[in-house]
């Protein structure tokens, strides 16, 4: 293009255009056989258990879902809320963590280290097992969502501190140097910047904590694995209804992605 | 360059002798001191990166403070704001004096000291560091709106004036991702102004800088210094410091070498070390 100012060669023009016809059909030609390979792999896996299990059409199709979604709904509201909780106490933890003052660090730092070191089964065991021998008595829905809250907020310390740590130093030094105080600093400056690079890792966390939260069925919490386990039970399909449960928590897991990758592209606005 | 009303002071006299040692050679432009560094000492660990520095700064002077890497002259720059806590010695800003102390940096009132002195100098670096999640506005009321708590109305009106002394109004709602590496030291320019420091402190301004960008900054900086901006800036443009300078500060190894102004210290230096690092440095 340089050397002929502009100029195309003569005959360039169709060749151009075969080849990229010809990519076009390749990427499309690939989507196929893609989306062919999952429809089949469901088809095989959903309909060879079928098979095996010989599962009723309706329980399959009907109140095997329609029983298993009325946990959906617990799911979602435990996982949600304890996302948000998770999160104030991670901001609080990565500060915590960061801070200069001993007690502080120190508190914070055993916090993460205790959680982070016992299993989250045992720290749902023991909030609703064991607190009540001393007289604290939560409920099945609000001790899974403390258990989880803690437990991802340990976690999610480590990831605010982490994007904390990220953010350029120059950004400090910039807003330090226009007189802004260290508490100004940080709210405006630091962890605005912090939460947009951290957020790719806590919708991770959260993906991983729709899953967690089965672990509260164990404590009675009446949630999508709850649900499936009970009635699986008493119509004698358990296979059908793991499989329901487990399409609900892909399904949920799937929409959330979706939801995610629109938040992170909303948010990188302005950035970099 | 510019098309607003600053004050203007004129082109600048020249000045016969080196230094304002003696107050009968000022050029009349130039005020009372209003930065005063005396004894300044900075220790990283074991390295003595600033061995007793001297210096004071005039009202409307602009000082280029030039040297090899490594000699101290951005860690001077940046004690001043005490961005870098200094070992010893102590700095003035008009009127604010707050001595070195490194084993107290911490301590409520010493940092409380070290803010009044930040809001009496504005700091530009060489990386630009605007707010990458604010708009061209929003990095220049963030602090005049929160830290010297005016209203947002009045901190809008007067970041559209320095971003038109700047000349960039059109930018405000603009992010700085979307702005050229000069149009992003050119607003850090406005956002310092906007909090109307007494001086302004430029740490090698132009040096990330593509070369078809830095007239631009250059420019800005040179309108700033003419009308009277009190000014401290470490550069490596000795053609910029031979046309904008009040007075050229050479340093080597830490210290004050020689300083004077500009026609007498880069083209008739009277130490060794400033005719040897000039040499070097036209060569390149």
């Amino acid at each position: 293009m340089a050397a002929a100012a502009g100029a195309e060669p003569r005959g360039i023009a169709p060749i151009v255009e075969e080849v990229s016809r010809a990519q076009r059909g390749a990427r499309r030609r690939f989507s196929a056989v893609f989306a062919a390979v999952w429809i089949g792999l469901i088809a095989l896996i959903g309909g060879g258990m079928w098979i095996a299990s010989g599962a009723d059409l309706e329980f399959v199709f009907v109140s095997g879902p329609v029983i298993v979604l009325q946990g959906a709904g617990i799911t979602i509201l435990v996982s949600a809320l304890s996302i948000v909780f998770a999160t104030m106490l991670a901001i609080l933890g990565a500060l915590g963590r960061l801070s200069g003052n001993p007690v502080i660090n120190g508190i914070a730092s055993f916090y993460v280290s205790l959680i982070r070191g016992t299993p989250l089964l045992l720290q749902i065991f023991f909030i609703f097992f064991a607190l009540p021998q001393l007289g604290i008595v939560l409920p099945a829905i609000p001790a899974g969502i403390v258990a989880l809250s803690m437990n991802y907020g340990a976690y999610m310390t480590e990831i605010f501190r982490a994007g904390i740590q990220a953010v350029a130093a120059g950004q400090r030094e910039a807003a330090e140097a226009l007189g802004m105080p260290e508490r100004l600093v940080m709210q405006r400056i630091v962890l605005p910047q912090a939460v947009r690079i951290v957020v790719p890792a806590i919708g991770n966390e959260f993906i991983a904590m729709i899953k967690d939260s089965a672990l509260v069925s164990t404590i009675t919490v009446h949630e999508t694995l709850f649900m499936a386990q009970r009635i699986g039970r008493s119509a004698f399909e358990p296979i059908a209804a793991l499989m329901i449960a487990g399409a609900v928590y892909w399904t949920l897991t799937i929409i959330f992605s979706f939801f995610q990758e629109r938040l992170e592209r909303r948010l990188s606005r302005g950035d970099r | 360059m510019t098309q607003t009303d600053l004050p203007d002071h004129g082109k600048r006299p020249a000045t016969a002798l080196s230094g304002y040692e003696r107050d009968s050679t000022l050029p009349s432009h130039i005020g009372e001191p209003i930065v005063k560094v005396e004894g300044l000492h900075k220790y990283f660990g074991d390295n003595h990166v600033l061995r007793g520095v001297d210096l004071e700064v005039r009202q409307r002077e602009a000082v280029m403070v030039i040297g090899r890497s490594g000699s101290g002259k951005t860690t001077l720059l940046r004690c001043i704001n005490f961005l870098e806590e200094p070992t010893i010695g102590s700095i003035e800003v008009d009127g604010v004096r707050v001595d070195a102390d490194p084993l107290h940096a911490r301590d409520r009132q010493h940092r409380e000291q070290i803010r009044q002195i930040r809001l009496r100098a504005g700091m530009l670096f060489q990386e630009f560091n605007l707010f990458p999640h604010m708009d061209v506005l929003g990095n220049c009321i963030e602090a005049p709106t929160r830290v010297l708590g005016h209203s947002r109305e009045h901190a809008t009106e007067r970041a559209e004036y320095y971003l038109e002394v700047v000349g960039l109004a059109e930018k405000r709602d603009e992010y700085p991702s979307r702005l050229s590496g000069g149009q992003k030291q050119r607003v850090a320019i406005a956002r310092a102004l906007c909090m109307e420091p007494k001086v302004l402190l430029f740490d090698e301004p132009t040096s990330a800088l593509d070369p078809e960008l830095i007239g631009e900054v250059l420019g800005v900086m040179e309108d700033l210094a003419h009308s009277g901006t009190t000014m401290i800036v470490v550069t490596h443009e000795m053609h910029f410091a031979q046309e904008a300078a009040d007075r050229v500060v050479f340093m080597e190894d830490g210290v004050v070498i020689e300083q004077g102004p500009p026609e007498q210290v880069l083209n008739d230096p009277r130490h060794e070390a400033t005719t040897h690092f000039l040499r070097r440095f036209l060569d390149r």
